[in-house]
């Protein structure tokens, strides 16, 4: 019986230790089904990458607080091209304090959906089953 | 959406290693991919040492797999790890937290670690782990370790599995009469004392001792000491482990040990796939579902049912 589970990576990129909304996040994609790996915080560009790549992941969350998106962000997706993975490869999406003048250029680098607060963790994972289920991925 | 298996599977043994995470997932899946490149990397692996850890939760499973990690780097040696964790009976999704304790390894390429849910099974593994284990080992990995679920008990699978395996217990939480039920003790090639710096370490490690001696038949268990946040008695774990494997590998002990391993594995994925025929068949026309009515309305008992659904 072949078992397809949507797999997502839950991760913090730079140094800020909130990860209070990673874990809220983390969980309910967990109970809508989904297997997710979260890997702490303050990992660096180069071990969000790695771990994508080790997990072979459908979905990576990236959440961050401290305002160093655009220069981490960037970092992250290289690190993932550096890999052989690219965007039509998995779904990126961030969350945290994200001001809406940087979305267009996120979109642009390749994220699908940024999440600000207040954002119900309802539309996160129906964002993620929609995108999986158009893929054929994951029975959630 | 099905990848070129055979393609996958050359660059993997050529060391690529995003083609190893892909050929994973599809063993993980149970996909006919999957079970392809398996009968494919098979013939190229059994030259790893595999090493099953196990030990209830909180025992520090997941802070030693990590620090035995740096030792076993530092000797040289290339890892695969298998980390295990529960899907939850209720969602079906799981939580795969062990990369929070071994962050510092994601930075070292000839580590590739690997979390694992167990989607359903009992025994602290998942369907799919002996398999993954196989495709590290083809990759060419030296050391293969599998840290199970923490349960603590009931794990024999790990067993059976692993060319080593580690019990992993910490002082003053009944371990010691865990220790003693049956099961466990007989499964651990080494046993580790683990967060020895608490106290009641010593008292552990003398229990133990007297069960190790008492039980006295073929090889001696060793009791190691650790204490794997402070990174104390890793080295004598590795030691240890690397003994056990020179001890598995005398000619006269390695055909059976591997005769063992093969007969577990051939009958666990034999019973896997006929209860999954018969879950599959008799879901289908309805049989299961009339069979468990009969039994739930007392008119038929559980024997008999089960009977009835393995002969039609």
């Amino acid at each position: 019986m072949t078992d397809q589970t949507i797999r997502v990576l839950i991760a913090k990129p730079g140094l800020d230790g909130h990860d209070r909304g990673a874990k809220v996040v983390a969980r309910a994609l967990r109970d809508a089904g989904m297997e997710v790996i979260y890997t702490g915080i303050r990992q660096t560009p180069e071990m969000i990458a790695e771990a994508a790549l080790q997990e072979d992941v459908d979905v990576i969350g990236l959440s961050i607080l401290s305002g160093a998106h655009m220069e981490l962000f960037p970092r992250v997706i290289n690190a993932l091209k550096e890999r052989e993975i690219g965007p039509d490869d998995v779904l990126l999406f961030a969350g945290g304090i994200i001001p809406d003048d940087d979305i267009p250029r996120l979109k642009q680098m390749g994220f699908q959906a940024v999440f600000g607060p207040g954002t119900s963790t309802e539309d996160v994972i129906k964002f993620v089953r929609e995108w999986a289920g158009a893929r054929a991925i994951g029975t959630a | 959406m099905s990848p070129d298996v055979e393609a996958l599977v050359e660059r993997l043994l050529a060391g690529n290693r995003r083609a190893l995470a892909r050929i994973l997932t599809q063993i993980e899946n149970d996909a006919p991919a999957g079970r392809r490149a398996l009968s494919l990397l098979y013939p190229r692996s059994g030259r790893a040492h595999t090493v099953g850890l196990t030990g209830s939760a909180g025992s520090g499973k997941s802070t030693l797999v990590a620090a035995l990690a740096r030792v076993l780097r530092a000797r040289g040696r290339t890892l695969g790890i298998v980390a295990i964790d529960p899907t939850s009976p209720f969602s079906q999704g799981a939580l795969l937290g062990d990369r929070i304790r071994m962050q510092e390894l994601t930075a070292d390429r000839e580590v590739f670690l690997r979390s694992m849910a167990t989607r359903g099974n009992l025994g602290g593994l998942a369907p799919a782990t002996a398999g993954i284990v196989t495709a590290l080992d083809a990759f060419g990995k030296d050391v293969v370790i599998v840290e199970t679920v923490g349960a603590g008990q009931d794990e024999v699978e790990v067993a059976a599995m692993a060319d080593t395996t580690v019990v992993v217990l910490t002082p003053g939480s009944g371990d010691d009469v865990q220790a003693m039920k049956a099961g466990i003790m007989e499964i651990a090639d080494v046993l580790v004392v683990n967060k020895s710096d608490l106290p009641n370490a010593d008292l552990l490690a003398r229990q133990l001792r007297s069960i190790v001696e008492a039980a006295r038949s073929g090889r001696p268990t060793p009791i190691v000491r650790t204490a794997s946040a402070l990174g104390e008695g890793i080295e004598a774990l590795a030691d240890a482990l690397e003994e056990h494997r020179a001890y598995i590998e005398q000619p006269d002990v390695r055909a059976a040990h591997r005769r063992a391993q093969a007969r577990h594995q051939v009958l666990a994925l034999a019973r896997q796939r006929l209860i999954d025929r018969v879950v599959t068949v008799h879901s289908g026309d309805g049989r299961l579902d009339d069979l468990v009515a009969q039994v739930a309305d007392r008119r038929l008992d559980p024997q008999a049912a089960a009977d009835a659904l393995i002969t039609e």
